[in-house]
């Protein structure tokens, strides 16, 4: 099966755009930004693959200097019963991705919520605003370089 | 006012309930608006997010007004030493009562309970914002006897 979706996707998109490797027993495709939007509508409309369920989306920090942040999508499919992991990653001074939300309604949560927790960018979502933390916060909290006790008074508290 | 924002909120509801039964000790209805409750139990993690909630509720309640921090999240963040987490809502709230413990057992809040009430039975804990008490004469009221017991 998965030897099935790595020939599909490097026939559709060619050879050179698709790493796949698989570690115990999970398999990994990464993917260039450009055309996470098509591979996902792919792998969710052919009818032998069938991903039809996104069973989640989040970010990651590599803090390395290259390629520092990532969006990661936990694809599963019902037909199949079999389930796949899309990486992408993304520049630091450049965090921004095209947005799912067009393939997966469920996308739009969590795209928010990496978007609050990482400071990515979904181009094209409909509504990115923050989900956990306040509309006037101004970091982003699970990113490397913030500490885990937040920045003193960036967080107004009512007066006593 | 039962402001049950976690886990403890659980505990809480044992304490109103008929197994521990906080109505024996004269303290029988929870309220489900400020301004039908004099004593707000903060039961349960309190995020900066939240503390604006906890506060716009706790100004709604009438004066004279008893505050008890439920838990060691409440008191002082507990096991949450994270940045979205509020180290105590003694930070923005005039705390009477803290009561230990993750959560703390049903009986520990009926004691809490009953400490409350007697610090008010001797005049110990005057109840809501410092100013409290008439005077306006005065900047500050009169320093509140000890507390004993």
């Amino acid at each position: 099966m998965n030897n099935l979706v790595v020939e599909k996707l490097k026939a559709r998109f060619g050879e050179s755009k698709i790493e796949a490797s698989e570690f115990r027993g999970e398999f990994t495709l990464v993917v260039p930004k450009e055309i996470i939007v098509e591979v996902c509508r792919f792998l969710k409309e052919d009818d032998e693959l069938k991903f039809d369920l996104l069973a989640d989306l989040c970010g990651i920090d590599m803090n390395t200097p290259m390629k520092r942040f990532g969006v990661i999508y936990n694809l599963y499919s019902l037909k199949n019963k079999q389930r796949i992991r899309l990486k992408s990653f993304v520049e630091e001074e450049d965090p921004k991705l095209p947005t799912v939300t067009s393939v997966w309604g469920t996308a739009n949560w969590h795209e928010r919520e990496t978007f609050d927790m990482f400071g990515i960018v979904f181009e094209g979502h409909p509504d990115l605003r923050r989900v956990y933390m306040p509309e006037e916060f101004e970091y982003f909290p699970l990113r490397k370089d913030f500490p885990l006790m937040g920045i003193p008074g960036s967080i107004p508290l009512p007066k006593k | 006012m039962p402001m049950g924002i976690s886990c403890c909120a659980i505990e809480m509801m044992a304490f109103a309930g008929p197994r521990f039964d906080v109505s024996r000790f004269g303290s029988e209805v929870f309220r489900f608006s400020p301004r039908q409750s004099d004593v707000m139990i903060v039961a349960g993690t309190t995020t900066y997010k939240m503390a604006k909630v906890v506060r716009k509720i706790y100004d709604q309640m009438p004066d004279p007004k008893w505050v008890i921090a439920m838990g060691v999240c409440t008191s002082s963040g507990g096991m949450y030493r994270t940045y979205s987490v509020v180290q105590g809502i003694d930070q923005f709230l005039p705390v009477d009562l803290y009561v230990s413990g993750c959560p703390p057992r049903p009986d520990n809040l009926i004691n809490a309970l009953m400490k409350l009430q007697t610090m008010v039975q001797k005049g110990q804990s005057r109840g809501g914002s410092p100013n409290y008490g008439g005077n306006p004469g005065k900047d500050k009221p009169e320093p509140l006897p000890a507390v004993t017991g």
